[in-house]
């Protein structure tokens, strides 16, 4: 960490307030001014807002630039959380939505005041369409959870036209949490489903699961583990001869952009983060994007409107789908995030959204090849972009992946995904991507082998890390037990 | 790690103190699930009236990063909840068979608790092969 | 056809090239990229480059997707007064700078929080703003946007009522946030029914209250749709034994507006775009959703919360979280995961910076310039203004002849004039909504009154 520890962390932008300053000017009212009481009855109106801020543009300057030090990010260093796919985030992208054409388009303006924009969707649909092998995609849903939503309600829609919408859905258990909410929430009830010994599905187990009253089968390729689902065509075609479908998590897309299609795995839908895999920047936690790809099977119910072509080259917004299963948002999705991605596609071009792939995959191996001989290998698959150790080794020493994590904070680097896939007892789930140079790959290999060296020389070191960070280990169980969710002015 | 002998135990880590005169079970997790848990932050109970059934569930205990489902080891009605336990949560880490009890309940069949339930002894072993796992 | 050797392409986004490969390659064990991938099929292996446009330069990237922006007609080259749910509020210039911010532009969400505590901290901030607001006690750190925020709502709502399967929305809440609401329910059980306006276009109460028996919910937006203020109190008293929720679609009425907390409303949901973001074709906007204490732990999506490190520093982590997804998976209060974490830090800069006294000059500004152009267009012969209730900054207006007419014609004088209601509601071919905020200048007002006229008249020859 670049940022020293001080004795104490920023204060909140609500302590910085004094009377009287200002952090914005307006130009003067140019109307006539009415009385307040002619317009609004005073019932309706309050009369100030209590306890907000009066800052200087100073204030706020300085108060979020201090704020931004004690974050680390990709463009700091490598960031190597698993399944979230955490590359680097092209200046360009970020140029090209604010554009003023695009950034001030206002959602509810006819199509013939917006054609860049529907033209710009429809290439973007059109580009998702090749990278899935599927012959639709919805833009509408602005999340992977969101996306995981829109398909399983299509597959509800589907079957239920068909006479009935079954009852469950299957996932197994080294699945993201999202998908069995998002199951919930589209109205089913979840089985899972156990892993094998490579973390991937078992052919006769899953032959077991499908029931006539299964619905679909949730499945991340490759999985949580990395580890590619190499019979997924036989998975295909078992749930496909029972009449269920199959929903693919294209969170780990980054694994084989361009080297294998969905659609060509028989997948019936699939959700791309393209805050993943198409770089958009994380922000904090969002915005994202979950366009979601379809099989000619599940077309018809596609959330509407789409964005379609007419013979003269002029695009417009279709609400003519009786089967759709309605709109999942208000307005066009997150078009702006949307924007930055067609961006990147466009900058990669064929061969390098294939070379994504291809890096991704050398750099997670690299790094596995350079700790399998420090840190435990609980699944010894051959795995693809992600690779997933346990704290199995060091737990002797009382020393756990919790720990591992804060220490290699000390070290510089952002820790991977902890404690996930569930499958895995104290998992260190590490997912360099393509963006990382070989030099950073080796500092961060060699910062986790003098780990591995501390948990065993002196692991009260590592029990106790972080010692550099802005803050160290946090009370959590005191802020769930008491909860200060705002300030609170003084009394 | 304590087990109490006059108390009964459910697989699902629950314990059961009868008061055989009142006809009143006094009901909270045990010292090992709280040690399992780790810092219990919040107890959702259900109300007082409430009619339970054998291995109904109860309510839910919250660590940080877990929650798990609590079940009623006997059969009855809630006659008192620990409404200390919304304000301190952890008095189930630091006290989890006094002050750390959870709900009260009149047995509809007290014979339930030797029928469905382990002795101190029987507990002990049954964590022993668990861990093991 | 040839594929391209990994071993001899490069690309300025991935570092690595050549002479790593060879060495990494080497460390790995295999001769190539290729035997990396062999746990992929065969049979669905893509073998071939995929067919799309690229590798771009930026010049060439900037030059098509510029021609793309040019092809729109926007607020950028016309006077736009089109709101409904999507509102042009100035944002201070600091905004965008700092959130170009790497710090926070590129960082994943807080799961670590020694090394998050900015955009932590930030969220915190973010909350107590919701809260001050409001008036309501506990806010969470983003959802989507206004309309699955609704729908959040209803959902944590019927999870309050257990035997009840029947929620109310006002018919003037905003008609993509009501069709997004019968998406989201069609397979929960949950039955919705629409309660009407009255001549005034606010709620008609005696509907709401024939229909709130048996209800677990009431949804009303304020400012509604047709930008009419309603009266939460009434609404309150009609609606006895529901939750109620309040929906805000234009953020900046909370400025002068009394807040819903503070009239016995249990949710407040909507929408911060209003709060200085771009209106970007509707997104990413940032949905916000706030509630009552004893509602906390039935909350979707992330809270953050004080606490302090172990050297007793006061810092923030993300608290709550067995609510969430990642924990309690199927049974979780809502299945969000990715937020609009970067959309709410530029409501929070927005909110700091505006503050007390600028949040409600905004919105007194917003009110008079758009009560200035109603005033003007109520002595416009033809202009009809069917609505009698208070009006913040939106209205609706009628003219003899179809909004679509109307409204081209204005577009010819370079005015974006307005929504037509026509594809949200029945009969209301020859009425529009328009939205006027602190941007707008008195000329491009009077210029608005002169063309509308003018297009009337046009009309009628």
């Amino acid at each position: 960490m670049s940022e020293m520890k001080s004795a104490h962390t920023p204060p909140l932008i609500f302590e910085h307030s004094k009377t009287g300053r200002r952090g914005y000017k307006l130009p003067a009212l140019d109307v006539p001014e009415e009385a307040l009481d002619a317009m609004i009855p005073a019932a309706l109106r309050r009369e100030e807002i209590a306890n907000e801020v009066e800052v200087s543009e100073v204030d706020v300057i300085r108060h979020f630039t201090r704020l931004s030090k004690l974050n680390v990010s990709i463009d700091a260093g490598l960031y190597p959380l698993g399944s979230c796919t955490m590359k680097h985030n092209p200046r360009i992208n970020e140029e090209i939505a604010r554009t003023p054409g695009f950034a001030h388009s206002h959602p509810l303006q006819p199509d013939h005041q917006v054609q860049g924009n529907l033209e710009l969707l429809w290439h973007l649909e059109q580009t998702l369409k090749e990278i899935f092998g599927m012959p639709r995609v919805s833009l509408q849903p602005v999340a992977g959870a969101h996306g995981e939503l829109t398909g399983i309600l299509m597959v509800h829609k589907a079957l239920a036209k068909s006479g009935n919408p079954r009852k469950y859905i299957l996932i197994p258990d080294s699945a993201h949490g999202t998908n069995p909410a998002s199951a919930a929430f589209a109205g089913y009830e979840i089985r899972e489903l156990k892993s094998n010994s490579r973390g991937t599905v078992e052919l006769s187990t899953l032959e077991a699961a499908v029931t006539e009253d299964v619905a679909a089968l949730m499945i991340t390729v490759p999985n949580t583990l990395g580890v590619f689902e190499s019979e997924i065509r036989s998975i295909a075609d078992i749930l496909h001869a029972k009449g269920a479908y199959l929903y693919c998590d294209g969170a780990n897309l980054n694994a084989f952009v361009g080297i294998a299609r969905p659609g060509d795995m028989g997948v019936d839908c699939i959700h791309s983060n393209l805050h993943k895999t198409f770089s958009t920047p994380h922000g904090g936690g969002g915005p994202g994007a979950g366009p979601v790809g379809v099989s000619e099977r599940l077309v018809p119910y596609l959330p509407a409107p789409t964005v379609e072509r007419r013979e003269d080259g002029s695009f417009y917004l279709d609400y003519s789908h009786p089967d759709s299963i309605g709109r999942m948002r208000a307005f066009n999705g997150n078009f702006n995030v949307l924007v930055r991605a067609l961006t990147y596609m466009r900058s990669m071009g064929p061969d390098g959204l294939r070379r994504i792939a291809q890096l991704a995959v050398l750099n997670a191996n690299y790094i596995r090849a350079r700790l399998k001989s420090s840190y435990h290998l609980p699944y010894d698959a051959p795995s693809l972009h992600e690779v997933v150790f346990s704290d199995k080794n060091q737990t002797a020493k009382d020393v756990h992946t919790l720990d591992i994590a804060k220490r290699l904070m000390d070290y510089g680097f952002h820790p991977p995904t902890i404690y996930f896939p569930l499958i895995v007892s104290g998992a260190l789930m590490i997912e360099p991507t393509e963006s990382e140079p070989k030099e950073e790959l080796d500092a961060f290999c060699e910062a986790m082998i003098a780990i591995a060296r501390e948990c065993d020389e002196r692991p009260e070191l590592v029990r106790t890390a972080p010692h550099s960070t802005p803050v160290r280990r946090l009370d959590e169980a005191r802020a769930a037990r008491q909860p200060v969710l705002r300030w609170n002015p003084a009394i | 790690m304590s087990t109490p002998e006059d108390s009964k135990y459910a697989k699902s880590h629950e314990y059961v103190h009868f008061d055989e005169k009142e006809g009143i079970g006094t009901i909270g997790i045990t010292d090992y699930a709280q040690k399992e848990l780790g810092d219990v932050v919040f107890v959702e109970l259900p109300q007082v009236g409430t009619q339970l059934e054998a291995g109904d569930e109860l309510g839910s205990i919250e660590s940080v990063k877990a929650v798990s489902e609590l079940f009623s080891p006997v059969s009855g009605e809630v006659v008192e909840v620990n409404e200390a336990l919304a304000e301190k949560p952890e008095l189930v880490n630091t006290d989890s068979y006094g002050d750390g009890w959870m709900v009260r309940i009149k047995l509809s069949d007290p014979s339930e608790m030797d029928e469905l339930l382990m002795n101190a002894e029987e507990y002990e072993e049954y964590i022993q092969t668990e861990a093991g796992h | 056809m040839t594929l391209p050797d990994p071993l001899t392409s490069h690309h300025r986004y991935i570092p690595n090239a050549s002479q790593d490969v060879r060495e990494m390659l080497d460390v790995v064990g295999v001769d190539s990229i290729d035997r990396l991938f062999d746990t992929i099929p065969d049979a669905v292996k893509l073998n071939r480059l995929l067919e799309v446009p690229g590798p771009w330069s930026e010049i060439e990237t900037r030059r098509w997707f510029r021609g793309l922006a040019a092809k729109n007609r926007t607020a950028v080259d016309h006077a736009s007064f089109l709101g409904g749910g999507a509102y042009a509020h100035y944002q201070p210039a600091c905004i965008d700078q700092l959130l170009l911010r790497a710090e926070f532009l590129t960082a994943y969400t807080p799961y670590q929080p020694e090394v998050s505590q900015g955009t932590l901290q930030s969220i915190f901030e973010y909350q107590t703003h919701q809260c001050l607001l409001t008036g309501l006690d506990v806010a969470n750190a983003s959802l989507y946007d206004g309309s699955t925020a609704l729908c959040e709502a209803v959902l944590l709502a019927e999870r309050m009522h257990k035997n009840k399967t029947k929620v109310l929305i006002a018919k003037s809440v905003h008609p993509h946030y009501r069709e997004t609401v019968r998406t989201y329910i069609q397979n929960l059980g949950i039955e919705v029914v629409e309660v009407g306006w009255s001549d005034d276009g606010r709620v008609d109460l005696d509907a709401l209250r024939a229909a709130a028996e048996g209800a677990f919910a009431v949804a009303v937006q304020s400012p509604n749709f047709l930008g009419v203020v309603e009266d939460y109190d009434a609404i309150r008293a009609a609606s006895e034994g529901t939750t109620r929720i309040a929906v805000v679609a234009e953020a900046t009425s909370l400025g002068i507006l009394t807040p819903p907390g503070a009239h016995g409303f249990d949710i407040c949901v909507g929408e911060g775009q209003a709060w200085g973001i771009p209106t970007q074709f509707g997104g990413p906007f940032v949905g916000f959703m706030v509630v009552r204490d004893a509602l906390k732990r039935h909350m979707p999506g992330r809270l953050v919360g004080e606490t302090v490190d172990v050297d007793g520093r006061r810092a923030y982590v993300l608290t709550l979280a067995t609510r969430e997804q990642h924990i309690r998976r199927g049974k979780a209060t809502s299945n969000i995961c990715t937020n609009e974490a970067l959309i709410a830090l530029a409501a929070n800069m927005y909110l700091s910076l505006l503050g007390k006294e600028g949040l409600r000059e905004v919105a007194l500004q917003s009110m008079q310039k758009a009560n200035y152009l109603r005033t003007k267009l109520s002595e416009v012969r033809g202009v009809e203004l069917p609505f009698s209730g208070p009006v913040y900054n939106e209205f609706v207006i009628r003219t003899p002849f179809p909004a679509s007419e109307i409204l081209a014609d204005l577009e010819h004088e370079k005015i974006l004039g307005g929504i037509p209601l026509a594809g949200f509601f029945e009969g209301r071919a020859n009425d529009f909504l328009a939205a006027v905020t602190e941007l707008h200048t008195r000329e491009q007002l009077d210029h608005y009154v002169a063309a509308l006229s003018a297009a009337i008249s046009r009309e009628r020859r």
